[in-house]
């Protein structure tokens, strides 16, 4: 065997000029840790002060990701699927060792800010700090009393699992330089309070966008595409601006009730990880939904005339088309959504006005037949009946295309079936 | 219609249209009492069966939604009337009060315990949330299943 022998070559000059742009990328992304502090007492805030941040953190829907299922609040070990792996939420009760008893408020007001811990690694952007970074100073300082006046819980949360190299923390420095934009929201002159309001709480803490906004490849969220709809946990989340598909304009009263009940008699109950949003807000101030509403409203175009629907029920085009479709719905689902069923009686919408079967993406449609509908405040309300095993794939898909064909009238979904075998993975219960 | 159903390993000729409900075939035809109507609107789960090993509710299930799968009811449980060891945990915790959602009750641990043998409480717990009783058995049921889950265990909490 010959052996060639060794050539020495020369390093190239890319290979240099990724070494020194990676030192030099450290260099500007390194943060330093901050000094940990004694816990401070829970009596070192005021009643007011914890009590603000109390209504705060039910805005922000803090305890939905940082609670495990069946756990302690704010504990955090929930497991977060993103598309690069498990993400598991972290401990935000004052425990010194687990949680963040040992933050100081400029530590806290970094990791909201800025996404950095108080050790100096960088946050995942599953805590939506782009969002959180247009909180004022004097919002997160009441949050900072609230979580430092909860009891300690000593639980850690399990190891992340993402894909490589995605585990390497100083990868999200730049991350953030191109998505996270810092600054308050802006005022825009000639808005009402109540709308100013709702800005401020729908892009700060409500961090609404982070499911509702498509996000690019990066995981970074289309800020040219706000609102547009987006995926959370399996569901879409629908748009929230002028391509919203409700057959009913969304009212503010009607935004309103939603968001504070997890249901609109002219639209639809909220599903999914909604559900949880809800049941925060349902105790949150009923003037700060109402401003939350009031901007949603007025994205989805609010006020603008729109000619009313009318509200499809064509049963016979439906069976013809579906005709296995029609049987499934007649025995499974007529008891509750047919014409004049008693269920609809009871402030229900009928599913002519559901969005989620008028949506070019099935998703959700998929999700409310697959796992079915929990009453999302204190467990009181509509409960729609998972069909995940009653039901194969392909019943699913004739169910829900015969529904949309009958109550909307709009064209089939396309491979459906496929699609709800795929939702099938992203429930977790039976 | 005739449609062919197997049930508790049997195929079963019926003659009804395809969109009945599987509880009413199952009760008014096969004479299969165990599994029981509640609310009929799949709100309480008193008609638990196990189509394909997993808990589904036979009210809201048409009997076109099963053909070529198999179903499952309580009677399936205990082929010679030797009731199993779920059954026998629930006699010994006397976990019946009225007993009307306790046939739905146990379909639907069976199918739990079936997949996993040991699970820990907050998966009993999660995994049974679908089916009510309205006796307030709950903890009787909560502890036959975790005494079927560890028949050997001495202490049962």
């Amino acid at each position: 065997m010959i052996r060639s022998p060794a050539i020495r070559r020369p390093i190239p000059p890319l290979l240099i000029g990724f070494i020194v742009a990676a030192f030099a990328a450290l260099a500007v992304t390194w943060r330093p840790a901050i000094e940990r502090i004694a816990p401070p007492a829970p009596d070192s805030f005021t009643p007011q002060i914890i009590s603000r941040g109390a209504v705060l953190a039910k805005l922000g829907d803090c305890a939905v990701c940082h609670t495990a299922k069946s756990g302690r609040p704010l504990a955090g070990g929930r497991a977060l699927p993103t598309p690069f792996g498990t993400l598991y939420s972290d401990n935000i009760t004052p425990d010194p060792e687990t949680g963040i008893g040992t933050w100081s408020r400029e530590a806290f007001r970094r990791a909201m800010r800025d996404g950095v811990s108080r050790n100096g690694s960088h946050l995942y952007p599953a805590l939506p700090y782009e969002h959180f970074t247009h909180v004022t100073d004097g919002d997160l300082d009441a949050l900072y009393a609230f979580l430092m006046s909860r009891r300690p819980v000593a639980l850690e949360a399990p190891p992340n699992s993402l894909y490589f190299p995605l585990g390497f923390r100083p990868l999200l420095a730049g991350w953030k330089m191109l998505f996270l934009q810092k600054g308050p929201v802006p005022i825009v002159i000639g808005k009402s309070a109540e709308w100013t309001r709702g800005a401020y709480l729908t892009e700060g803490l409500g961090h609404c966008g982070g499911c509702h906004t498509p996000r690019n490849i990066a995981g970074g969220e289309q800020t040219s595409r706000a609102f547009a709809g987006g995926v959370a946990e399996g569901w879409r989340a629908p748009a929230l601006d002028g391509s919203n598909p409700a057959a009913r304009h969304w009212t503010v009263d009607a935004l309103q009730t939603y968001l504070t009940t997890g249901i609109s008699p002219d639209h639809s109950a909220a599903g999914g990880p909604m559900g949880p949003v809800v049941d925060s807000l349902s105790s949150a101030p009923p003037r700060d939904v109402r401003a939350i509403a009031t901007y949603i409203a007025a994205m989805m175009g609010n006020g603008v005339s729109r000619p009313a629907l009318k509200l499809a029920d064509n049963p016979d085009g439906a069976t013809k088309a579906f005709p296995q479709g029609a049987t499934l719905f007649a025995g499974a689902c007529a008891g509750c959504h047919s014409t004049g069923a008693p269920m609809l009686g009871q402030g229900r919408p009928g599913l002519a006005l559901v969005s989620n079967l008028r949506d070019d993406i099935p998703t959700s449609a998929i999700q409310a037949v697959l796992a079915g509908i929990d009453p999302p405040v204190a467990r009181r309300g509509p409960m729609m009946p998972a069909f995940a095993t009653s039901f194969t794939d392909q019943q699913i898909a004739d169910v829900l295309n015969y529904s949309r064909a009958r109550f909307t009238g709009r064209p089939a979904w396309t491979g459906l079936a496929k699609k709800v075998s795929q939702g099938r993975k992203e429930i977790s219960q039976p | 219609m005739t449609i062919t159903i197997n049930v508790n390993g049997s195929g079963h000729q019926v003659e009804a249209s395809p969109e009945t409900p599987l509880l009413y075939v199952l009760r008014e035809d096969l004479r299969l009492n165990g599994p029981k109507y509640g609310c009929g609107l799949g709100q309480c789960g008193a008609c638990t069966v196990q189509i394909d090993g997993k808990a589904a509710f036979s009210c809201v299930t048409p009997i076109a939604a099963i053909a070529g799968r198999s179903v499952v009811t309580v009677e399936g449980l205990a082929p010679k009337g030797e009731m199993n060891m779920l059954q026998q945990a629930f006699l010994t915790e006397q976990a019946a009060q009225c007993g009307y959602c306790i046939a739905g009750m146990i379909m639907r641990a069976q199918a739990l315990l079936d997949e996993i043998p040991q699970p820990d409480e907050k998966t009993i717990r999660r995994h049974m949330q679908p089916n009510l009783c309205r006796c307030g058995t709950h903890m009787r049921i909560l502890r036959a299943i975790r005494r079927a889950a560890a028949p050997n265990a001495s202490h049962l909490a």
